[in-house]
């Protein structure tokens, strides 16, 4: 209604407009802009690839590709099946019991509830269980219990954790505070505000993230079976230690089939939730 | 009674929303609080039930000092102040029943609400709630699946659940449309000369404060600067409360009912003034 006459009338002049640049100094945006493509093109020219080896490696790739157009399942199915029923084993179970623990750390780990003593040790929890990899834990509970799928059981459950536990603790962080805040007006306890003002609000997230985190599981429980954490991986493993790549195509073919089966599954469950 | 006095609220980034505010509410009325955004209306009323924790003065609801309590007996004073929000605040992905029984929290211990087994007499209270704000046919529904209106409806009967004192509404009409805003608020009203209960409401429709509370309280950066009838807002009032412009078009004489020409006046006009407006059948055909 009130827009100053002024302004407006020398501004109406111009006929073009540019939006502005994301770094409004030009000689920085253009030093960063040259600076990144040459470490580009010197990152690249340092890989050394050696053309022969290469080609030497082409040879045992075919024996490969050729393996997986006739697999075998028959001659070591009885070892395909114990593989798969280890990792199936322990890809429920170390969800199941990752779930139960991430639950509790994911509420801890979420600033807008907690206090700030169990805030941080939650988010320390989490932190420690996200910086290692799978296959790096894997190895430790191998040489602490010995093969087989109870040390592989073990890394899934630790690493389930800090999966489940940071992304429900954020999600918590992102809820509707009015929600809460009214759940908490009506003199509700503090384990009433979660189970009334916040788990309806994170429960299909929750359920989201588990059904995507027992796909995970699995893809990883036959990963870490290559350290000797048992499972499929394990059976995986010896296959290819003896060149019996139509075992391994077999086996890899399996993989394929019971990720993709959980994944369509999943994904039915999430639409059903919302 | 409810008794402000002398309440301050400065938030720690040291913006200071309410500056010694005193008044008192008697039982059974209703005060409009109106003023410009960020004058401190929501702040005001969070610090009654110290969901924002005012910085000095006191709060006293009958004999209970509130901004004295300690965490557990602040829990017990909050069951006795039913809040009514903008945007109703429902917890969408519950049941209407759920959501009306939340009221009930602070009278049930965890387990039990865990598992939604509210004692009988909390849930024929709710099904008798539902059927005052004329939600009776959805009770199974999800809060999300409701229209604005019906989901104030659920928000008011989740407060009364809670047996109140005391009223605290937070724009309660904000996002409705006009017809459904006059509704509420008469259902607002209405509620609270049935059961004799104060309530402050924070409404920045002056005009539609006008029509149904019987005291007006202004607030102008966190300052109290109008406390009086509805007919005495004037052009200078509202000038003092929200600065300079031209309010010939807001204020209404109160006798003015002109947008609903169906309304007769209520009997016992004189004993409650304009504020009441009884209206049994329109508010049963209500959906």
């Amino acid at each position: 209604m009130s827009v100053p006459a002024d302004s407006g009338s020398v501004l109406a002049e111009r006929t073009t407009w540019r939006r502005p640049a994301l770094i409004r100094n030009p000689r920085l945006r253009w030093a960063i802009y040259g600076g990144s493509l040459l470490y580009l093109v010197l990152a690249f020219a340092s890989i050394n690839i050696s053309w022969s080896r290469v080609y030497e490696g082409l040879d045992r790739g075919v024996r490969f590709v050729k393996g997986f157009l006739v697999p075998d399942f028959l001659s070591r199915w009885g070892d395909i099946a114990q593989g798969m029923e280890e990792s199936l084993t322990m890809t429920v179970t170390a969800t199941v019991v990752g779930i139960l623990i991430s639950v509790p750390i994911g509420i801890g780990g979420a600033r807008n509830i907690a206090p700030m003593p169990i805030y941080l040790t939650c988010r320390a929890i989490i932190a420690l269980s996200r910086s290692f990899q799978e296959i790096i834990i894997a190895i430790l509970f191998v040489a602490m219990f010995g093969f087989g799928p109870f040390a592989g059981f073990l890394t899934l459950s630790f690493a389930t954790i800090g999966f489940l536990a940071k992304l429900l603790a954020e999600d918590i962080e992102d809820i509707d505070e009015a929600q809460a805040e009214a759940i908490r007006a009506t003199g509700a306890g503090w384990w009433q505000v979660v189970a009334y003002g916040i788990q309806p609000q994170v429960m299909p997230r929750l359920i989201g993230l588990s059904l995507y985190r027992l796909d995970i599981n699995f893809r990883e429980s036959s990963v870490i079976g290559i350290v000797g954490a048992g499972g499929i991986g394990a059976t995986l493993n010896t296959a290819m230690d003896r060149y019996e790549y139509d075992s391994a195509a077999a086996i890899l073919i399996l993989i394929i089939v019971i990720v993709m089966f959980a994944e369509y599954g999943s994904s039915i469950i999430r639409q059903r939730i919302q | 009674m409810l008794r402000l006095e002398n309440l301050t609220k400065t938030y720690r980034t040291g913006d200071r929303a309410l500056t010694g505010v005193s008044f008192t509410v008697e039982p059974g009325q209703v005060v409009g609080l109106i003023g410009p955004s960020g004058a401190g209306k929501s702040t005001l009323i969070r610090c009654i039930n110290r969901l924002v924790e005012p910085s000095s003065g006191q709060v006293t609801l009958g004999d209970t000092e509130l901004t004295g309590l300690g965490r557990g007996a602040l829990r017990r004073a909050r069951r006795r102040i039913g809040m009514i929000f903008q945007e109703y605040a429902l917890v969408e992905r519950l049941t209407v029943m759920e959501n009306v029984l939340s009221g009930r929290l602070g009278y049930v211990g965890f387990w039990r609400s865990f598992f939604r087994k509210f004692p009988p007499d909390a849930v024929s209270k709710a099904y008798g709630l539902l059927d005052r704000v004329g939600l009776s046919a959805h009770v199974d529904k999800r809060a999300d699946a409701l229209s604005g209106g019906q989901r104030q409806r659920v928000g008011i009967a989740r407060a009364l659940a809670q047996d109140p004192d005391l009223l605290l509404v937070d724009e309660p009409t904000a996002s409705l449309d006009p017809k459904t805003s006059r509704q509420i608020m008469r259902l607002i009203v209405e509620i609270c000369d049935e059961r004799g209960l104060p309530a402050i409401i924070n409404i920045h429709d002056v005009a539609l404060a006008q029509s149904f509370v019987r005291r007006i309280i202004g607030l102008k950066a966190g300052e109290v600067v109008f406390d009086g009838a509805p007919n005495e807002l004037d052009d200078e009032v509202l000038t003092r409360i929200y600065g300079e412009e031209d309010w010939s078009a807001t204020i209404r004489a109160v006798d003015d009912d002109t947008e609903d020409p169906v309304e007769e006046p209520a009997p016992h006009d004189e004993t409650h003034g304009p504020a009441e407006v009884l209206d049994r059948e329109r508010m049963a055909g209500l959906s």
